[in-house]
């Protein structure tokens, strides 16, 4: 841990430098590296815009004198041209309206010439950096702006536009359906409803799921009853097996703006529509999750024993009830959940100490057949006990959550829950046993009005065991465990914890600029987020807010990428994505925040959640 | 665990204290829960998702000024995977209650398999009730009744089961009824 956390400061320490080049707003920036070196196979375009460029140096008087030289270009067609190069002469660069600061500019004056321009060099390395200065302009937006004492006026103001403030839904093609995505599709019993409508209906929904056998038995769907879409699914089904077939599968494929992706598990096919711009990682990942919801319920050895036995099996009958499980968790990717995409946990926010009486107040009572146990308050976890050898699998314990808070199944019934389940990260081969008992209610509080609780404040206790016998000490667990948590002040702590969410950005980093981050812990598989709410809490703005940290979580995590850092600038907000080996950092400001402000702001957050590490997440839990 | 089989010994010297076992039984959305829920909360939601697994209830009732009734209750899921687990429930169960749906056929021969796996492997003293759930869709529409009242009650007669058509919907019939009577009867 020790030496993680060290290297943690040496990593930022670079990652500042590189983040803070060019921000300043007196000091001169320090110097860019060298640019590298286009490839071997120099772009094209930028070098025929290069040599367009030519013609209106030439015609201009230069003071150069060894830095005009005839420079013999070949296209990769296979045709030449001819140019001078060189003329970087103030004049030329006058006449740009692009001012480059202080190094950079310098290094391409009539004195760094010489060294610059040798007659080794080609114009194919030159070229790009003939090209800079345009993309220097948008790069350093933020110090260009800074001269103007009009502009400096109205950055102050910039914090005020909030992201997606300017954007209206009537133009927004993609979204402004989603309000109605959940909605469902009338069914045959609705006589005014003809086929035909019902499925322009299932056709306007911008994301779908779908799973099948591999014989063509349809098992799910998110939207429209089995009947209605049958056919699409024998299309699916054909398709996909045509490429099995050919021993070639098929992964994915577009249809304009609408990405399809398949994924074939054992005798299941799984496929995910989106109109909402993931990537395909993503929505692989997505899919996967189904897969695991349906391992759940079934076990690897059960379910491939269903298919081995009658590959012509209705699936749908051995999952029967499960329907609810599956929606939620395609609901929750479909909204966009920062858990799901960055695959980690979030964790109830509690000082170290109170989480050190929690996790031996827990430990104290444990039944000899225990597993697992778990408390979660409001879907965030706040204390975890394992034995030293398990840990707890992140996509594991999505499963349970979803099934806890997101679906209605459990928590309706009230009372104490024995519920059979895998968990196919843990063994995907054998079920385990978990009791599940939502506190609320049956423990007033004095300082909790009953029936006051939403579904984001209660506090539930999860018992998991191999042994399907154990119901009975369990619940003796349980009791014993609140009492204990009850005598220790505890279950208020917790309470008073989950009230009061998630941190807003103002507390954490004050005078920022940035309306909303997500910040992973990697070594502890954790995450923490400020608050939704206000800008964040209605469908459509938190769904946009969620596109973008895909998108950016797409762009860094691409392979051969290497990213570090992405700052990128819309009309309708600005994100910074920032990841290093420690931790993950993805935050969203106004359009008109600069990249000065954002980077103050990012680091002060980091900043924070180091400072805070120990409370914002778990770090081993207890163990036993 | 002995503590929890049976009817626990009375408390205090005229308060009766009972303590019963029961276990809901039945095919997947006859209404089990549904049951429950009127029972021990006197609630009805039209919108329940299928329970997972198994949820284990308790209510206390009191029956007249000295006696008072605990009832423990497994609400059992109906899903075919779940089978094997129900040995767990019914094992050491006072009363059984096997519901199935009366506007589905097929879900009396279920109760009925149901009925026949508790006189076979359950504790042989075990009250066993057949109710038939969602009268209240009958009672708006007789066309849905899929099951024949006559002919329910003419099996629990004869396979000596406690026999009630009732709606959890409309409380009609409420198993609290049924709980009642059980009780009774034990007492």
């Amino acid at each position: 841990m020790r030496t993680g956390r060290e290297d943690a400061g040496v990593s930022r320490a670079n990652d500042e430098e590189h983040i803070n080049a060019n921000d300043g707003d007196d000091t001169p920036p320090p110097p860019l590296p060298p640019r590298p070196l286009p490839g071997p196979q120099p772009n094209h375009e930028i070098l025929i815009a290069a040599a367009a460029e030519r013609p209106s140096l030439q015609s201009k008087p230069t003071t150069a004198v060894s830095s005009m030289s005839i420079q013999t270009l070949s296209f990769p067609d296979g045709t030449r041209g001819t140019f001078t190069s060189g003329g970087d002469d103030p004049s030329a660069k006058g006449s740009d309206n692009v001012v480059i600061p202080g190094d950079l500019a310098s290094t391409r004056g009539p004195n760094a010439a010489p060294d610059d321009l040798d007659d080794s060099m080609s114009v194919a390395t030159f070229a790009p950096t003939l090209r800079a200065p345009g993309d220097l302009a948008s790069l350093l937006g933020g110090a260009i702006s800074k001269r103007s004492p009009a502009w400096k006026l109205l950055r102050l103001q910039s914090a005020t536009i909030q992201p997606f403030e300017t954007m209206r839904l009537e133009d927004d093609p993609t979204l402004s359906e989603f309000p109605k995505e959940f909605d469902g599709i009338p069914d045959e019993t609705e006589k005014d409803w003809s086929d035909w409508d019902r499925l322009v209906v299932w056709k306007s929904k911008l994301k779908h799921y779908m799973i099948l056998s591999s014989a063509g038995k349809p098992i799910y769907s998110r939207h429209g009853d089995l009947a209605l879409i049958n056919s699409s699914m024998g299309v699916v089904q054909t398709i996909i097996s045509f490429y099995e077939g050919a021993k070639n599968p098929l992964m994915g494929f577009a249809a304009g703006n609408t990405r399809f992706v398949i994924v074939i598990r054992g005798p299941l096919y799984f496929v995910a529509i989106s109109k909402l711009g993931e990537s395909d990682t993503q929505l692989r990942a997505q899919l996967d999750a189904l897969y695991m919801q349906i391992l759940s319920t079934l076990t690897l050895p059960t379910l491939t024993h269903i298919f081995a036995n009658r590959p012509s099996t209705d699936l749908r009958r051995p999952l029967e009830g499960t329907e609810s499980l599956l929606s939620s968790l395609a609901d929750c990717f479909t909204k966009g959940s920062p858990s799901a995409l960055l695959g980690a946990l979030e964790c109830l926010k509690i000082r170290k100490s109170h989480r050190h009486a929690i996790n031996n107040a827990f430990l104290k009572s444990r039944a000899d057949n225990l597993l697992y146990g778990l408390i979660v308050a409001g879907g965030k976890l706040v204390s975890v006990i394992r034995p030293r050898k398990h840990s707890l699998h992140p996509s594991d314990l999505q499963l349970i959550f979803n099934m806890l808070f997101e679906s209605g199944g459990v928590k309706a019934g009230g009372g104490d829950n024995w519920i059979p389940l895998c968990l196919p990260a843990f063994n995907n081969r054998g079920y385990l046993y978990m009791y599940v008992n939502f506190l609320d209610g049956e423990v007033a509080s004095p300082t909790t009005p009953a029936g006051a609780h939403s579904i984001h404040e209660e506090t539930a206790i999860i018992l998991i065991s191999p042994d399907k016998e154990s119901f009975f000490t369990l619940q003796q667990m349980k009791d014993d465990v609140v009492a204990e948590l009850q005598k220790r002040g505890s279950l208020d702590i917790i309470r008073t914890a989950a009230r009061q969410g998630r941190p807003q950005v103002a507390e954490v980093a004050p005078g920022s600029q940035i309306s909303h981050f997500l910040f992973k812990s990697k070594a502890n598989v954790q995450f923490c987020m400020s608050a939704l709410d206000p800008a964040f809490s209605d469908a459509v703005s938190h769904r946009r807010l969620m596109s973008l940290y895909h998108n950016m979580h797409a762009t860094v995590h691409a392979k051969h990428a290497h990213l570090k850092v992405i700052h990128s600038v819309g009309t309708d907000s600005t994100s910074l994505a920032w990841v290093t080996p420690i931790f993950e950092f993805f935050c969203i400001a106004g359009p008109n925040a600069s990249r000065h402000v954002m980077t103050q702001g990012a680091n002060r957050v980091i900043q924070w959640a180091k400072r805070e590490e120990e409370r914002l997440f778990i770090i081993g839990g207890g163990v036993f | 665990m002995s503590t929890r089989g049976g009817p626990a010994a009375a408390r205090g010297m005229n308060a009766r204290f009972a303590q019963f076992k029961l276990v809901l039984l039945g095919e997947s959305a006859v209404g089990k829960s549904s049951i429950v829920l009127r029972f021990v909360k006197d609630q009805f939601d039209s919108y329940r998702e299928s329970t997972i697994g198994a949820a284990f209830l308790t209510q206390t009732i009191s029956l007249d000024e000295n006696t008072t009734v605990k009832f423990e209750i497994w609400d059992t899921a109906g899903q075919e995977r779940y089978k094997s687990l129900a040995p767990m429930y019914y094992r050491n169960a006072n009363c059984a209650v096997v519901v199935y749906d009366i506007t589905q056929a097929a879900s009396l021969d279920k109760a009925k398999s149901w009925v026949k796996e508790l006189q076979r492997q359950a504790n042989e003293n075990i009250i066993i009730a057949l109710a038939g759930n969602k009268l209240d869709l009958v009672t708006e529409q007789p066309d849905k009744r899929a099951v024949p009242a006559a002919d329910a009650e003419a099996y629990a007669n004869e396979a000596g089961l406690l026999f009630f058509e009732t709606s959890a919907k409309t409380a009609e019939n409420s198993v609290l009824d049924i709980a009642d009577q059980d009780s009774d009867q034990e007492a």
